[in-house]
């Protein structure tokens, strides 16, 4: 196996560590506004996994970037172009029922990953993989669950899927680009190539899609730029006016 | 984020009716550890059984609380009525003779 490249481990690092970071925040924004307090509590129980799950890759990023960082200054002090996270998890919310589209089309890539990152050559990354699997593998059956209660449902609701999916799948493909980085991860045994995953994805999609009666779009079209940091869309820096206010207004607060 | 607004009224009585009765009202019981009973914790509103196991999880299980949890829905269990309570159970506050009170429990016993 090839030595470990710092900087491919570190980019690989800060794009799972930016998508749970990104997505977290995002489903954070339904607490206390979700149409019913079980789904408030299971969203934010979500969120909360997601953002547990960054401290732990994102501090393993800032360890192996070497520069004395921690994991909030890897969130808090970076901007736009320098979040590695797929454009999928910046989106808005929008009702519902697209937030819960959008954690399922997560949820599955997430699914499919984090089983084979449990048998990564390198044991922190294992480590953390390990911890995450199981808590997305509750996501995974509450985001399933839930597009096929609401696709298979009212008239109503199955449009309102429908039109999440229409609208989020053209960026679902951005999980499985690979560059020099995923290569080199995948040459040292620490990650899957992220174009492997992709046939397992689709059927698991298709699986899903079937038993909610929705229509996957034929097109394979996908938006691009986030995990490479080439483009984000110009919702990601809304999110961080947000998340990053505090350090904004007030550097270095700590309490 | 889509826009809620808490203090919009119903359009009319019909709306707000179907609204409530949309999802049926769980009863949820938490195992606390193995080897005690399933407890009633509180209840909650889901769709159906499966989704009520997983938001019974979700609100009642955040803190480490359980290792099992049962749910039922709450229109199958049958109550006593309060207003029958005189019948049913104070004929048994005379009773004294049915608490254990009048034996030595050895300490190994432990709690009884």
């Amino acid at each position: 196996m090839a030595e470990p490249d710092k900087d491919a481990l570190f980019q690989f690092l800060l794009r799972i560590g930016d998508n749970t970071l990104i997505l977290g925040h995002r489903v954070s924004e339904w607490c206390g506004h979700a149409p019913v307090l079980e789904e408030d509590i299971a969203l934010a129980n979500t969120a909360l996994d997601l953002i547990g799950q960054t401290q732990l890759w994102l501090g393993y990023a800032a360890e192996v970037q070497g520069e004395g960082r921690s994991a909030d200054d890897l969130a808090f002090l970076r901007d736009v172009w320098e979040f590695r996270n797929v454009l999928l998890v910046e989106l808005p919310n929008g009702d519902f029922g697209q937030t819960l589209m959008r954690q399922f089309l997560f949820d599955a890539w997430a699914s499919l990953l984090l089983p084979r990152l449990a048998q990564s050559a390198d044991p922190r990354v294992a480590e953390i993989a390990e911890k995450a699997a199981k808590e997305v593998a509750y996501h995974i059956e509450r985001s399933a669950d839930t597009v096929v209660g609401l696709g298979d449902g009212t008239e109503e609701s199955h449009a309102r899927m429908q039109a999440a999916l229409d609208y989020l799948y053209p960026y679902a493909g951005e999980f499985f680009l690979s560059d020099a980085a995923d290569i080199a991860m995948a040459a040292a045994g620490i990650a899957p190539d992220p174009a492997s995953l992709r046939a397992e994805y689709d059927a698991l999609l298709a699986r899903v899609m079937a038993r909610a009666t929705l229509s996957l779009p034929e097109s394979r079209f996908t938006h691009k730029g986030g995990r490479d940091g080439r483009m984000h869309t110009e919702h990601l820096g809304h999110v961080l006016t947000q998340m990053q206010w505090l350090q904004r207004a007030y550097p270095g607060c700590t309490w | 984020m889509s826009s809620v607004n808490p203090g919009a009224l119903p359009e009319d009585e019909d709306k707000a009716r179907s609204a409530r009765a949309e999802w049926p009202l769980w009863e949820v019981f938490i195992r606390g550890q193995h080897g005690l009973n399933h407890r009633h914790v509180g209840s909650l509103h889901a769709p159906d059984a499966e989704m009520a196991v997983k938001n019974a999880r979700d609100v009642y299980t955040r803190r480490n609380e359980g290792v099992s949890i049962w749910v039922v829905e709450s229109r199958h269990i049958t109550a006593t009525a309060p207003g029958e309570k005189g019948p049913l159970f104070e004929p048994s506050e005379s009773k004294i003779y049915r608490h254990p009170t009048f034996f030595d429990i050895p300490d190994d016993v432990g709690h009884m």
